[in-house]
């Protein structure tokens, strides 16, 4: 089979498993008003699919910062941290966020992704293990893949698992890095950490911990799970992203460990790529300051994910086992769930459809998720259109 | 479960197999997993974990690149199963 031939075979597959559902993916906001409403399809359409967990998208200090970032500084870099593109602002936001952490020091990196792919194939080798959880995401399975570590999965969010695991591993556990997630993306549920972290410990292993949904979101300060856990100290390594609560692109690892600094010359991903452009950095440091401030954010979230998680589940849909940001109705096909994602675009409302195999356990997720921004009167909206479905399509 | 055959592995893959497979498809050492049995990403991996606790072995996910066939899969689980002994 030819190199173009796989793709046409990968496109079949694609267009098999739901026709006429293929519109459903990468659809065109044409317009965005605010965090909460877009133009899609020439209607205006209340969006309930992002990542914007706090709101901060149309924030007057990030937008402001980043104006005067482009008229100090320019548009880019035009390259990499190592060479020609390491500007202040770099090294000052990497100091608010160890400070953020109280930890020794942290590394910036271009995208959250590249966080993932630069922190873990920095840590492992050939002959070392990669512990993750089964459902990782996909930038944790392609650092580890890079790393050329041998690759174990143990059961989504099972720490029992994970101890079988790591004691199969005899010896070879104090070579491993455990990869857990603050708040998994597809089911918004939280990692065990407590848990987690006490098998580390008694098995001499490392425990990276990715917060990418959970920044902002979790802890008194926002830091993510490892802030509500209260286990900072405990926590070897944190990569997260500025995609998501922060309003940008890019990604972090902090650490107490000083070899963290070495990754500078060893990780490819934060080696050999451009840096993120001075708008982007000086928007991210102010998003920091209002997350670190934000309580009240916070509050508004979580009563915001509250509302809708228990509307949904009085309705009777199968959600996540938590509530929380994302929300996620459990479906058992695909079908099922393009109809509900179909009859939620009729209405106006943009959401996530995902399906296997990005859905865990074979089945077909249509994912919600909610930001401080978005008003009672909204999710009441989006909870009777629901309504209506659930009885619909049931 | 130390002195396990090839044949014993063959035949537990093939059980664990026929429940992933349509109905009335008959699955051999030689059936191609992916091609032949539509198998996505998630259910192989998942099926790994089973194999990893029915054996007591650590199967790595990276050590499935080369694997093609049912005979492949069981000759990687012996392979594994004899290191750890």
């Amino acid at each position: 089979m030819s190199l173009l031939e796989k793709l046409d075979r990968a496109a079949a597959a694609r267009k098999a498993q739901l026709p006429g559902g293929v519109g459903a993916f990468g659809i065109p906001i044409e317009a965005i008003y605010s965090a909460t409403e877009a133009q899609i399809e020439g209607r205006k359409i209340l969006l309930f699919g992002t990542n914007n967990y706090l709101g901060l998208s149309f924030s007057s200090e990030c937008r402001e910062a980043a104006h005067a970032a482009i008229d100090a500084e320019g548009t880019g870099t035009t390259g990499s941290r190592m060479a020609n593109g390491n500007y202040s602002g770099h090294r000052a936001l990497e100091v608010e966020f160890a400070d953020f952490y109280h930890c020794r020091s942290s590394i910036v990196f271009t995208t959250g992704y590249q966080a993932n792919l630069g922190t873990i194939s920095a840590l492992l080798g050939k002959g070392d293990v990669a512990l993750i959880d089964g459902d990782s995401h996909a930038s944790i399975y392609d650092g580890c893949i890079l790393s050329g570590a041998d690759i174990i999965r143990f059961r989504h969010n099972d720490s029992d698992d994970l101890e079988k695991r790591l004691r199969r591993l005899g010896e070879r556990s104090k070579n491993t890095l455990i990869i857990v997630e603050g708040i998994y993306s597809m089911l918004g549920d939280q990692a065990p950490l407590a848990e987690i972290v006490n098998l580390k410990k008694q098995y001499g292993s490392l425990l990276l911990l990715d917060e990418a949904h959970s920044l902002g979101v979790l802890g008194e300060t926002g830091q993510g799970l490892v802030e509500k856990a209260g286990l900072n100290q405990e926590v070897d390594f944190i990569t997260g992203t500025f995609s998501k609560s922060l309003c940008g692109i890019g990604g972090y690892c902090v650490s107490n460990h000083a070899q963290l600094d070495q990754m500078r010359y060893v990780s490819h991903p934060y080696i050999f790529t451009a840096s993120p452009s001075p708008a982007t950095i000086a928007a991210t440091r102010a998003a920091l300051k209002i997350l670190r401030a934000g309580v009240e954010l916070r509050k508004r979230l979580w009563q915001n994910a509250e509302q809708l998680y228990s509307a949904l589940k009085n309705i009777g849909y199968q959600l996540g086992p938590q509530p929380g940001p994302i929300v996620a109705i459990i479906l058992d096909s695909p079908e099922q769930a393009l109809a509900m994602w179909n009859g939620l675009m009729a209405a106006n409302i943009y959401v996530n459809l995902i399906l296997p195999p990005a859905a865990p356990e074979g089945k077909s997720l249509v994912r919600c998720s909610i930001n401080a921004a978005h008003t009672p009167e909204q999710i009441n909206y989006v909870s009777q259109v629901l309504s209506e479905l659930y009885v619909r399509l049931h | 479960m130390n002195e396990v055959t090839q044949a014993a592995i063959l035949k537990l893959l093939c059980q664990r197999l026929t429940g992933l497979a349509k109905a009335d498809f008959e699955i051999t050492s030689e059936t191609n997993l992916i091609t032949q049995l539509a198998i996505d990403s998630i259910k192989l991996l998942n099926l790994i974990m089973e194999i990893e606790d029915s054996f007591d072995i650590s199967v790595p996910v990276n050590a499935l690149t080369d694997v093609i066939t049912v005979r492949d899969l069981a000759d990687l689980i012996y392979r594994i199963k004899s290191e750890s002994k």
